[in-house]
């Protein structure tokens, strides 16, 4: 292809976007710096609001930058805006495709938009939809909506695809077999944007992450890097019977515990070896005279690196959201009618 | 070749989502087919309506009552054809009575026989059936009491299709069903793009936009061509409503018209985000030219100060046209429609050159 074709799939320095605000300007991406290479599964990793949204809408080409660099393929969208067009997909969060319209025909009329790219059969079979090909979009479940979402994308047979939470108020099995047509989009050596807040999303599908928090990237490396650099790779969570609130730091010096902390029903420690801790542990409660009232032991997991990076949990601000989003999808329907 | 003509696709695609909505159809097809068939049935032309006034009792009455039989019997006895004077019916009450009838819009006239030959008349010369009544007594009363008419005058009368109100009506609701076409198919139906985020996933792809907005333009025509068939098919079938212009002009009339519409939808529709914004700006556009702009009643009845604001509407200019052409046989040097086409052409430019310069398609 071109020269850039061993350069990154995309690369962004200092990019900042502001919005007018009510009060004062509102910054949604703050001085971020990004190279991402070709051929790998990113993840853009933070809560609703955290600017997620805002940076992929800008490498996409529907948003501008109100300053820094932005490289797709090596190309600018000043530039060669439909020359990065041509070799991109995009699946944007929730997008109210035509009800009437087959899956077949609405992908006929993404193809026509492209001069190179899959036949509608190959899309419709990269989503495993082969048999709601000639069902109408109305039909179809949230999930199939979904991946019909994701075959639009995949219809220009694109370089870089940008999957928006593609699994945001989908059930566990439509996740699933979302996830599927990411893993098989990186066996094909397609590069893959993805955002989510679903951490163990990230850790499934992403070769690397980025965390994002209020406009800034706050730790960059693949799950297993982040997850190591807590020190620890377990989690033990517990509640005590009613009484007298513990201080947390009582815990931190048992055996075996890198970190401890109160949450909201109980503690959470992070330890190196949860076989020597737990014995630590089990005796200081004896001694304390307080009995447990739970107890559980877990692998670290991202969020629990977000956690550390942030003190806060991603759902301290994502719940309200992600629910509302996934009634929507559903209620959408009955709303139209 | 045209599997793969994005702006083919997309029209193929626009004619796909409308046509597979009954409910739709029925909006646009048969609702204007209902209300033209309702008030042409409502307003159909009939014989003169009956003269039915209040008389106030007293000692004139049974002279005024010999004076009205007489004039009835005559009225009756002119057969063939509609009469020339309506039949006149008095209805004798108290006085007290008979004003609070007329205060109350119950009779248009109240006539109170006085001493000799004097009779006073009591109505409100603001409403025409008052005035009428009080014209066609009075007439009866004075040639009663003598009155000779010095000029000899013949009555020739005149009910012929192309002067009824559905005559009036059709061009009317043609002109309606292209600003509706225009506000909803266009404006509303890009508002609603933009709220499911389809616009953005459009235009995230190479697809070329004037295609995409050709196709849209292209669609409202298409579905402008049933629509004009279907009342002009209505009128002059059901109706024999005479089409006395050409065709042809007809539809360039309707055609620049619908596209003038095109572009006041696409003006709405350039930054408007929510269905709330679209609705209301909608309705503030279409409001005043349903009420102004002559489609049930003739806008001349309107005072004159306001009367430039009412012709530089679009759809005053696409109704009175589309009128000139049909009822009039006007051709296209008359003036009258060499000014509705310009004032609708320079609605059709303007529009759509304020519209691309604003349209927000992220």
């Amino acid at each position: 292809m071109t020269a850039d074709s061993n350069g990154p799939a995309i690369r962004v320095r200092s990019l900042r976007k502001e919005y007018p605000g009510r009060d004062a300007r509102v910054i949604a991406v703050d001085g971020i710096d990004l190279e991402i290479r070709r051929g790998e599964c990113f993840g853009l990793l933070g809560p609703n609001g955290a600017g997620k949204t805002t940076t992929v809408e800008i490498l996409e080409g529907l948003n501008r930058p109100t300053s820094g660099e932005v490289e797709v393929l090596g190309l600018s969208w000043d530039r060669e805006p439909n020359a990065i067009r041509e070799r991109i997909g995009v699946t944007l969060q929730e997008t109210r495709f035509p009800e009437k319209e087959t899956i077949r025909e609405l992908l006929t009329v993404f193809r026509s938009f492209y001069r190179h790219g899959l036949s509608v059969d190959d899309a419709i079979a990269r989503v495993s939809l082969e048999t709601k090909a000639d069902a109408l979009f109305e039909h179809l479940s949230g999930g199939q909506q979904q991946r019909v979402a994701v075959a639009v994308g995949l219809i220009g047979d694109p370089e870089i695809l940008f999957l928006d939470e593609p699994t945001t108020g989908l059930d566990p099995q439509s996740r699933r077999q979302l996830w599927d047509v990411v893993l098989d989009l990186k066996s094909r050596g397609r590069t893959v944007l993805l955002t989510t807040h679903y951490m163990d999303e990230a850790e499934r599908l992403c070769d690397r992450v980025a965390v994002i928090d209020r406009g800034k990237i706050i730790a960059l490396g693949s799950p297993a890097d982040l997850i190591a650099r807590l020190g620890g790779e377990h989690v033990i969570e517990f509640a005590l019977a009613d009484g007298e609130p513990v201080d947390p730091a009582a815990f931190a010096a048992l055996d075996s515990v890198l970190a401890a902390r109160a949450e909201a029903d109980g503690y959470s420690l992070t330890v190196g070896e949860p076989h020597r801790a737990l014995p630590a542990l089990l005796d200081a409660l004896e001694d304390l005279g307080r009995p447990l009232a739970r107890l559980t032991t877990r692998h670290v997991s991202l969020e629990d690196v977000f956690v550390a990076l942030t003190g806060r949990h991603l759902r301290d601000d994502q719940e309200p959201e992600a629910d509302a989003g996934g009634r929507g999808r559903r209620r959408r329907k009955a709303g139209r009618r | 070749m045209l599997q793969q003509s994005p702006f083919f696709q997309l029209y193929l695609s626009r004619l796909r989502e409308f046509f597979r909505q009954p409910a739709r159809i029925f909006w646009v097809y048969g609702f204007p087919t209902l209300l033209a068939v309702v008030l042409g049935y409502a307003f159909q032309s009939r014989p003169p309506a009956l003269v039915a006034v209040d008389v106030v009792a007293g000692p004139g009455v049974d002279a005024l009552r010999n004076a009205v039989e007489a004039h009835n019997t005559k009225a009756a006895g002119s057969t063939g054809g509609p009469a020339a004077s309506a039949p006149i019916i008095l209805d004798v009450r108290p006085e007290a009575e008979a004003l609070n009838r007329l205060r109350t819009g119950k009779t248009p006239l109240v006539v109170q026989p006085g001493e000799g030959s004097n009779v006073s008349y009591r109505y409100d010369p603001t409403r025409p059936e008052s005035a009428a009544a009080r014209e066609a007594v009075n007439d009866l009363v004075q040639r009663a009491a003598g009155r000779s008419d010095p000029v000899a005058t013949q009555d020739v009368l005149v009910t012929e299709p192309g002067s009824r109100y559905i005559d009036f009506l059709i061009p009317g609701l043609i002109g309606l069903n292209a600003m509706g076409g225009g506000l909803w198919g266009v404006g509303f139906f890009l508002v609603n793009l933009r709220i499911g985020k389809l616009l953005k996933c459009y235009v995230a792809t190479p697809m070329p936009r004037r295609d995409f907005l050709g196709a849209i333009l292209a669609a409202r025509l298409t579905f402008l061509t049933p629509d004009l068939a279907v009342l002009l098919a209505l009128g002059l079938f059901a109706f024999q409503m005479p089409i006395r212009g050409g065709l042809w002009l007809v539809v360039l009339i309707d055609v620049v018209g619908a596209l003038a519409f095109a572009g006041l939808g696409l003006l709405i529709a350039c930054r408007a985000a929510t269905t709330e914004t679209v609705s209301g700006l909608m309705n503030l556009i279409m409001m005043p030219m349903w009420l102004l702009s002559g489609v049930f009643f003739s806008s001349d009845r309107f005072p004159a100060a306001v009367q430039p604001l009412i012709q530089a509407l679009p759809l005053t200019q696409l109704v009175g046209g589309l009128r000139l052409v049909i009822l009039e046989g006007a051709g296209l040097g008359h003036e009258g429609v060499l000014r509705a086409l310009a004032i609708l052409a320079a609605w059709a430019v303007g529009t759509f050159w304020l519209a691309l310069k604003w349209f927000k398609w992220t």
